[in-house]
């Protein structure tokens, strides 16, 4: 490094990454064109982009998943070949999956020296393990305890092992790739602290995002990708949350929504002691109680995993409740009188499921018979036992476009549409029958900014309209944007109830993490 | 009958249990291999039946034992390499996978028996030089002059301990030699890292499909040790369809014993004991019940393997991604 480099540009150090002209293109898409970035060593680079903008391709390129069609990679400022993991871990490249790449029923310790045991017994490169992970621990803030095993440790402490996992293989180059998505607010904070202290100690952070927020928080520089295109860098100082936004959709974006006041009327969806338990009967959701009313959004935050699933499930239909009971409406729900999802939905309940794939559509099916999936027994849909291709043909002519599903083509199959595009294509199923009570969980996971807000539009309309709204997120924004009260969720209890009006996120990080409002000042 | 004779059969009847359980011990540890790594392995039953008529058929041929162990071998890592083709590089459905190699070996030796031997399948009586015969470890005379004790422990030593065939004892080794490779080595852990997590280990730069290749050579191994023991050292020829359900028994016991190698052994033991059991009751007339249908006993190792693993294996803890082929970057 320290030899006297004639032909490189006067520099204190090359850049820790730096990316000419990355092209890749899987079939006819072309997820990265023409790439280039430089990553500054030291510093704390963010790339952020709207799904399927190519950033996790260009990542997955660096870490030698992908090859790249053509481009050259440079790492230290030496042109550098990465064909598999292994390469990448050589150069001292490290990387942080959004899903954690840990071994549930292994060790912390097992899992860190997993690839580099260091020979082919265990037991020596265990105790080198031991040491090195309590230097680490000491080094970086990490504290571990190496005999615990993956699966009883919270998300933020598996996140905290795979930091170590990169650290201990030498990484001096970590990549994060979403990592706030399962975190509360207040362990993201303390992961941003631990991005800190890594770049103090001279490692070079790239964090992949789409939270702006985040960008703003923690970051030096921050790249933006478009369509496959790398179409600007900034430094974050130099630069604000509506600019970025501009830059990923291409156009402007509204980043608040336009909530209108209204006055909530009746009670349309309440729930009484209500407990729901699990297969293995487990209590997911316990002894809850809350009312929705019309015209009324109430938001359910919380950590993935606190019961809200179930809870929903359970006001579908799709699960009795254990204990307590359940009003929709006029339907009453209880142990001894369990209801099934088209029972629910005769009575004017829509649903929106939390996950798409596996609940909201059938990914093989064309977009219009998606569209009719839990209303197909509706008499507009048939002639008499038989379903009526016309008018399903019809209703998905009409709805599609209506609902900016795009393309809007009816024979189209779901699966070939993107995550925004599925899930405006449920929400417009449910939406157009003008739902009384519409229960939706994560509508805008996985969705582009731009959809995002059409969605966000969308619910807000029906609230306008009268529909009593129950809505689970995992994004505390989303929630605090939309909803008029505020339940929050932890180990399927309710926390507290707050107004959305006023509510301080720092606040409700806090209840997310179980912690009741009392308790709070008290701590 | 005094109490040192009623001790002798109960011994003779621990001996018997040791025959019966040793390719279900193999086979249960090939099994642990292959499903440790994430691949289902329902071909136990064909690679030892493979083996089996390749072991026959190589000691008749060529009078050597050893051989046929090589050849047995090499026919059962042939098979296992097959199975992972289909399942690791080309990501086919492992149960079908399995079932194929089954009613291949099923159909295969006895076909080739038939045609080369003209003995309906069977593989000719081997003479003793071509078989694996029992070792007689040194006698032990002042074992049976203890005094009080001596009359019990000298049948456990030259019944239970001495005399059995070098391959009982190598199923007998297997046992830890397998805990402590899945357990104590590097590639053990990544073994298990692969059947767990694949993307895990992928990420950690270990090849997924390696590593199974690796669990599918080391199960067509045992499977190898397993077939010819069954054919030329716990017999004196290959018989058609000789493993009798013997690899789903010790698929069972491998399940049974949650994927760990001792208790599998246990597992594959008790229903080696079954088995011996049957042969011993058949004919015998019980007081009160008279004598038991022999249908009746020869079915008891296959009953309780319904009844076990139906009842009694609890919550089972199968390794995380067994079953499902590994696609990268999902």
């Amino acid at each position: 490094m320290n030899q006297p480099a004639a032909a490189s540009p006067p520099r204190d150090a090359a850049p820790a990454i730096e990316l000419k002209g990355i092209c890749k293109a899987f079939g006819p898409v072309q997820a990265n064109q023409d790439v280039s970035l430089s990553v500054e060593a030291g510093s704390i680079h963010g790339i952020v982009g709207e799904n399927g903008a190519g950033k996790s391709t260009l990542m997955s390129i660096l870490y030698g998943f992908y090859e790249a069609d053509s481009g050259s990679i440079e790492v230290k400022g030496k042109p550098a070949a990465i064909e598999d993991s292994a390469d990448a871990i050589g150069l001292g490249i490290g990387m942080v999956h959004q899903h954690f790449m840990l071994v549930p029923v292994f060790s912390v310790l097992e899992n860190v020296m997993l690839g580099v045991e260091g020979g082919a017994l265990l037991a020596p490169g265990k105790r080198r393990a031991r040491k090195e992970i309590a230097r680490i621990g000491e080094d970086y803030g990490l504290k571990l305890d190496p005999d615990e095993l993956i699966e009883n440790l919270p998300v933020g402490v598996r996140q905290r092992v795979e930091i170590v996992k990169a650290l201990y293989r030498g990484a001096e180059i970590l990549i994060l790739d979403e990592p706030t998505g399962v975190l509360t607010p207040q362990e993201a904070d303390a992961l941003f602290d631990i991005l800190r202290t890594l770049k103090e100690r001279g490692e070079t952070v790239i964090l992949i995002t789409h939270k702006l927020r985040e960008i703003m928080a923690v970051t030096d520089r921050v790249s933006v990708m478009r369509g496959g295109k790398l179409v600007a860098t900034r430094e974050t100082a130099a630069t604000n949350p509506a600019e970025l936004a501009e830059l990923m959709v291409g156009r402007k974006v509204l980043l608040q929504v336009d909530k209108q006041p209204r006055e909530p009327a009746e009670v349309r969806l309440a729930a009484e002691g209500l407990t729901v338990v699990d297969g293995q009967g487990v209590e997911r959701v316990k002894d809850v109680s809350f009312s929705v009313r019309a015209g009324e959004i109430v938001g359910v935050a919380g950590v993935s995993g606190n019961g809200q699933d179930f809870l929903l499930e359970a006001l579908a239909g799709i699960r009795a409740p254990a204990r307590g009971t359940i009003s929709i409406l006029d339907l009453q729900i209880s142990p001894e009188r369990p209801a099934d999802p088209a029972e629910v939905r005769r009575h004017g309940a829509g649903h929106v499921p939390e996950d798409r794939h596996a609940m909201g559509l059938v990914m093989n099916y064309t977009a219009e018979h998606s569209l009719m999936l839990g209303y197909h027994r509706h008499p507009r849909f048939r002639r008499s036992w038989l379903l009526d291709a016309g008018a399903i043909r019809r209703h998905a002519a009409r709805v599609l476009p209506e609902y900016d599903v795009r393309p809007a083509e009816p024979r189209l199959r779901s699966a070939d549409f993107s995550g925004g595009n599925q899930q405006k294509i449920v929400l417009a199923r449910e939406m157009d029958e003008h739902p009384q009570v519409l229960l939706v969980g994560q509508p805008t996971r996985g969705v582009d900014i731009g959809a995002i807000e059409a969605i966000h539009r969308r619910i807000l309309a029906l609230r306008l309209a009268g529909c009593a709204i129950l809505l689970v997120s995992f994004e505390l924004d989303e929630i605090m944007s939309l909803a008029d009260r505020i339940i929050v969720m932890n180990a399927g209890e309710i926390v507290g109830t707050v107004a959305a009006e006023g509510a301080d996120d720092h606040e409700l990080g806090l209840m997310m993490a179980g912690i009741r409002p009392g308790e709070q000042k008290a701590a | 009958m005094s109490a040192a004779e009623f001790w002798l059969l109960f011994v003779l009847l621990l001996d018997a249990t040791l025959r019966v359980s040793t390719p279900l011990m193999l086979a249960a540890m090939a099994g642990l291999f292959s499903e440790r790594s994430g691949v289902v392995d329902i071909s136990l039953e064909g690679k030892m039946l493979g083996a089996a008529f390749a072991a026959g058929a190589t000691a008749y041929a060529t009078g050597s034992p050893w051989l046929g162990l090589a050849v047995a071998i090499a026919v059962s890592c042939f098979m296992g390499g097959l199975h992972a083709f289909a399942t690791v590089t080309h990501r086919g459905d492992q149960m079908i996978s399995g079932l194929a190699a089954n009613m291949l070996a099923a159909g295969l030796t006895v076909t080739l028996g038939i045609a080369w031997f003209q003995q309906g399948g069977d593989t000719p009586p081997l003479p003793a030089e071509a078989r694996f015969s029992p070792l007689n470890f040194p006698e032990l005379a002042f074992l049976a002059d203890i005094p009080l004790l001596g009359p019990y422990l000298a049948p456990v030593y030259t019944e239970l301990l001495s005399g059995h065939n070098l391959l009982v004892y190598v199923a007998l080794a297997a046992v830890p030699l397998t805990a402590w490779v899945l357990m104590r080595t590097r590639f053990g852990m990544r073994l298990r890292a692969v059947g767990e997590a694949p993307s895990a280990a992928d990420t950690a730069g270990i090849s997924v499909a390696a590593m199974r290749y690796q669990a599918q050579l080391i199960a067509g191994l045992l499977c190898g040790v397993a077939g010819c023991y069954l054919a030329i050292a716990h017999s004196a020829n290959f018989v058609p369809h000789m493993t009798a359900g013997k690899g789903f028994i010790a698929l069972a016991a491998m399940i049974f014993g949650k994927w760990r190698p001792k208790q599998a052994m246990y597992a594959c033991l008790l229903f080696g004991f079954f088995e011996a059991l049957a042969a011993r009751l058949q004919g015998v007339e019980i007081a009160y019940i008279g004598q038991l249908p022999s249908n009746l006993i020869t079915a008891l190792p296959y009953i309780l393997t319904v009844i076990l693993l139906a009842g009694f294996i609890g919550k089972a803890t199968a390794p995380a991604a067994i079953g499902t082929p590994y696609v990268k970057g999902r």
